[in-house]
């Protein structure tokens, strides 16, 4: 198992009158290599799933072993490192930095894990050749598509080989040919190179098309389908 | 290797807000310009009046009453000196018997008698003149030059030597030498022939734009006997200037200038005699130049600060209008010393270039500062690394709390932040 999380509970606003409890004691085992994805309403815990899939935040309670370490316990620079290397995200904005170019977009993984110049820029240009954006790769975010840009994005995602790869509503903001260009792009990651692909959507087709569906329902999961 | 990376991402950042950027850098180029312009002024100024200082000669030592009680020659704070009485001042006998005695020691010794501010006049044309009555010496010790007829000389009537400045005014189309003048001070009336004319150069300072009243240009000189018949106040002398032959030791020269005062002043309670070597006055000079150059400096330094805060403003909106990419960057595995140095990185580059400018704006003003001075000079090296260095320093400072406010940012708040 890639990713075992057992009784995971998420509070926010603990010990005040406000408390809200999002996430109600999740069991969730990911083997390595799964194409999963996660359905469910707005306000089921969907998102907060995802950050703490992401390492972005920590569970108020229960265990998460990523790899088989616990991410509870590990420190913000411990978690950055994990974000850095072993998971990839996709948003449904894109979330592109605006005054880099595609290229510098793929690049920026590989500089905050420390990769030389010259090699970074080398694998940065072979990861946008493999999502066709190879001659696009010196334009700035506000002169490329939406697809072109998730293309982009995706590329980054990739750009330090992670184990898993986050997919927060990828089609979100995309025309459905787009998207479909989008999720074909994952399904090619999942098959040719093995990936853990996480995908997180309310668009039931889409989930279909993935090996196993999990429902979210009121911070609870409310189903499973292979 | 991130800091380069940083670096670059900061140039870009300024070229996307070229305007923004020079706004922010404004505060801290006018900064470094100031400061540079002062210190490259303030070493132009205390060259300058050094330079005429030393002209006046390093083997002068000026020989003065000096009120007892600790009082300094420069006296600041703490009210004016008592004035010396009749009684207190040095009397011609005095002198004479000093200049017997150590006359081996002594080149010259110039006796000054003040008499006051007068009009010089040529018929209907006059003009303000300060008459000093003198002796022959006070050309050697002041550096005098005469550019024709000769300086008073012992023994002389009522012969007077006037700047050249003043035979201009006075006797635009003829020969000065041998003219009569008349003199008036307060009620008395003299008539002076003019023997010479003189170019008085040494303490002069131009800058100060004094036109007619230029310190040396409407000097009078007339024999110290004459001035002794037109001053009121009697016949001793508050101070006179000695100058010391080549190769006597002025430290000890000093030292036997007290030691033969000393004596004539043992029970006089209000003041004793001081020797003050040119050199003293010198060093005194240069290191109340150099004080006042730096409190300048340090004020100018402030506007640096207020610089800085201007700095800090910008990246506190920078921080918030970035929110998103920051949340990005995390997620991508940005950890919070990265984020914080992107930051800092960014104030430091804007407070660099900024003082780059600062120092072109600051190197250009102190030259046509100094160059206003007559001594054109460029700042010393070191004045600009240090306002360099300082501008960056305030980068650091102001960038820090900003930069650090993005580093603590929750990812998760960030990336949903709109």
């Amino acid at each position: 198992m890639i990713i075992k999380m057992t009784n995971i509970i998420k509070k926010f606003f603990e010990g005040t009158d406000n408390q809200l409890c999002i996430l109600k004691g999740i069991n969730l085992s990911i083997g390595a290599g799964e194409f999963v994805s996660i359905i469910g309403q707005s306000g089921s815990g969907k998102s907060t799933l995802m950050n703490i899939l992401g390492a972005l935040d920590r569970p108020t309670d229960g265990e998460y072993l990523l790899n088989s370490k616990n991410i509870a316990d590990m420190s913000d620079a411990q978690l950055s490192d994990i974000r850095n290397r072993q998971i990839g995200f996709v948003f449904q904005t894109f979330n592109l930095i605006p005054r880099s170019t595609a290229l510098g977009n793929v690049e920026l993984p590989m500089l905050y894990a420390g990769t030389k110049a010259a090699n970074r820029k080398n694998h940065a240009k072979h990861l946008l050749e493999m999502v066709d954006m190879a001659d696009r790769a010196n334009h700035r975010p506000n002169q490329l598509s939406g697809g072109e840009k998730q293309r982009v994005a995706i590329a980054r995602a990739m750009a330090n080989n992670p184990d898993i790869l986050l997919a927060d509503e990828p089609t979100g903001a995309l025309d459905s040919a787009t998207g479909r260009m989008i999720v074909d792009i994952f399904h090619k990651l999942h098959k040719q190179q093995g990936k853990t692909i996480v995908l997180i959507t309310h668009n039931k087709e889409l989930a279909a098309e993935t090996q196993r569906i999990i429902t979210l329902h009121d911070g609870e999961i409310a189903g499973e389908t292979t | 290797m991130l800091l380069w990376e940083n670096i670059q991402l900061a140039l870009e950042g300024l070229r996307a807000n070229k305007m923004r950027s020079l706004l922010t850098m404004l505060g801290i180029i006018i900064g470094t310009g100031a400061v540079i312009a002062i210190v490259t002024v303030g070493g132009a100024l205390t060259q300058v009046i050094t330079a005429q200082m030393r002209s006046i000669g390093a083997n002068n030592v000026q020989v003065t009453l000096h009120p007892r009680g600790g009082l300094d020659f420069t006296v600041g704070f703490g009210g004016a000196p008592p004035a010396p009485l009749q009684r207190d001042l040095m009397t011609g006998e005095m002198v004479n018997r000093f200049y017997t005695a150590h006359h081996h020691s002594i080149a010259a010794l110039a006796l000054t008698r003040p008499v006051g501010s007068g009009w010089a006049a040529n018929g209907e044309d006059a003009s303000i003149a300060s008459i000093i009555g003198v002796n022959s010496d006070f050309k050697r010790v002041n550096s005098v030059e005469i550019v024709s007829g000769r300086f008073i000389g012992e023994g002389d009537g009522l012969y007077a030597v006037i700047s050249h400045h003043l035979a201009q005014e006075l006797f635009p189309q003829s020969d000065p030498l041998g003219q009569k003048i008349r003199i008036d001070i307060g009620e008395n009336t003299d008539f002076f022939a003019i023997i010479g004319v003189y170019e008085h150069t040494a303490m002069s300072l131009p800058f100060l734009g004094m036109g007619n009243n230029a310190a040396g240009h409407n000097d009078l000189y007339i024999p110290i006997s004459a001035a002794g018949m037109m001053a009121e106040d009697g016949q001793g002398f508050q101070s006179f200037v000695v100058m010391a032959e080549d190769g006597v030791d002025i430290d000890g020269f000093v030292a036997q200038i007290i030691d033969f005062f000393s004596p004539l002043y043992a029970h006089n309670p209000r003041f004793t005699v001081a020797a003050l070597p040119m050199a003293t006055i010198l060093g005194v000079t240069e290191t109340m130049m150099a004080a006042i150059s730096i409190a300048v400096a340090v004020i100018a330094g402030i506007s640096l600060m207020v610089g800085g805060v201007g700095v800090m403003n910008i990246m506190l909106v920078s921080v918030t209008e970035r929110t998103r990419e920051i949340g990005t960057r995390k997620a991508l595995g940005a950890t919070n010393a990265a984020i914080r140095l992107q930051f800092v990185a960014e104030a430091v580059i804007i407070c660099a270039i900024g003082g780059a400018f600062g120092v072109i704006l600051g190197i250009v003003l102190g030259y046509a500062g100094s160059l206003f001075l007559e001594n054109p000079v460029l700042p010393p090296l070191s004045i600009i690394f240090i306002a360099l260095g300082f501008a960056m320093a305030i980068g650091l400072f102001f960038g820090y709390y900003p930069a650090n406010k993005a580093a603590k940012l929750d990812p998760i708040e960030a990336l949903r932040h709109e």
